[in-house]
């Protein structure tokens, strides 16, 4: 049951009848993951730590540089050189005393990656390069956790969630990853700052919804967000029969990285 | 033909088919080696863009990898 300060805090959960105190128990009791402590990850922590999320894990190796604190507004000026999931935990703690904030101050790679989902209802990728978005997404649809797509460009932004094996997966629409160097990164091509705020609250609001079990997913879907049009477009995505990992006849059945992708550590030398 | 490309109506004029790999071409398309083509609803194979022909009131959309989101 809830104490008096939990019904207090939720409140404005508890009034809306497709939460009261049954779904907020259920928020209570979820856990979702957050890979990458930045400019989608943080609006993410910060929302699921308020709402009540009971067990948040942050995975990133990052320390906060100057140049993330135009978008990544869990990480404030003062925290420059600090672990970023050191620095996001404890603003999700001053917000929330009574959640559990699980950090793993690595990078995800085929290696770990499973025994780090394992303990979580829910995934967000929050991840800024193709290597660990297609990891995430393979060592989701393997293990059968839904999570939350997204990515990020310029002014743009594209975000669909995957239920495994009953939904399109990242790989249904892209089969694999692009060459280095064919696709620019965020810290080529710019990113406008409030642009992850949106789609990592997005990717939070899939979260909420998926531990509440009400309304629709956006699975089968992919949402196209452009900013300066303020235009959002949703394009179905029908399961692909020849998906290389939830297909027919599938390709991929063990993690691997994708080692001709570009990873935490190209970027890290630009 | 008249198609609809990405949502919007799109008029390609003196043909009445064309390929994937025709199209990409006719309408410079960004990046045209790393877009997903979907077709009427089903992702296409990269491997038949030359192949698979678009026709008269076909829907199309082109959708483009986004990398960023941590850093």
């Amino acid at each position: 049951m809830l104490t008096d300060e939990q019904i207090e805090r939720y409140q404005r959960h508890i009034a809306l009848k497709e939460v009261g105190g049954k779904g907020q128990r259920k928020l209570l009791d979820g856990r979702v993951l957050i890979i990458g402590a930045g400019g989608l990850g943080a609006p993410a922590a910060l929302y699921l730590a308020a709402a009540g999320v009971g067990t948040i894990g942050l995975a990133d190796a990052d320390v906060v540089d100057l140049t993330n604190l135009q978008r990544q507004v869990i990480h404030f000026t003062p925290d420059i050189g600090k672990a970023k999931v050191v620095s996001a935990r404890e603003k999700m703690a001053a917000i929330n005393p009574e959640i559990k904030v699980n950090t793993y101050q690595e990078w995800v790679h085929a290696g770990n990656i499973t025994g780090i989902i394992r303990d979580y209802d829910f995934v967000i990728d929050g991840t800024d390069n193709f290597a660990a978005k297609f990891l995430i997404n393979d060592a989701c649809v393997l293990a059968g956790i839904p999570y939350s797509h997204a990515g990020i460009l310029r002014f743009d932004g594209q975000t669909i969630t995957v239920r495994p094996g009953e939904s399109a997966c990242y790989r249904c629409i892209f089969p694999s990853p692009p060459p280095k160097d064919a696709i620019p990164t965020c810290s080529q091509a710019g990113v406008i700052g409030v642009l992850p705020g949106v789609l990592g609250l997005i990717q939070a609001t899939e979260a909420v919804k998926f531990l509440l079990g009400k309304g629709d997913l956006l699975t089968g879907r992919l949402l196209i967000y452009n900013a300066l049009q303020m235009s959002f477009d949703v394009i179905q995505i029908k399961k692909n029969p020849k998906c290389p990992i939830c297909g027919e006849t599938p390709s991929i059945k063990e993690l691997k990285d994708e080692v001709d992708a570009v990873t935490h550590c190209d970027l890290e030398k630009k | 033909m008249n198609l609809t490309v990405n949502g919007k109506k799109a008029a390609i004029a003196d043909k009445e088919s064309l390929s994937i790999s025709g199209l990409l071409d006719e309408l410079n398309v960004a990046d045209p080696l790393y877009v997903t083509v979907e077709l009427n609803g089903d992702i296409m194979e990269r491997i038949n863009f030359d192949n698979i022909m678009v026709r008269d009131g076909d829907e199309i959309e082109f959708l483009y990898f986004m990398g960023g989101g941590r850093g």
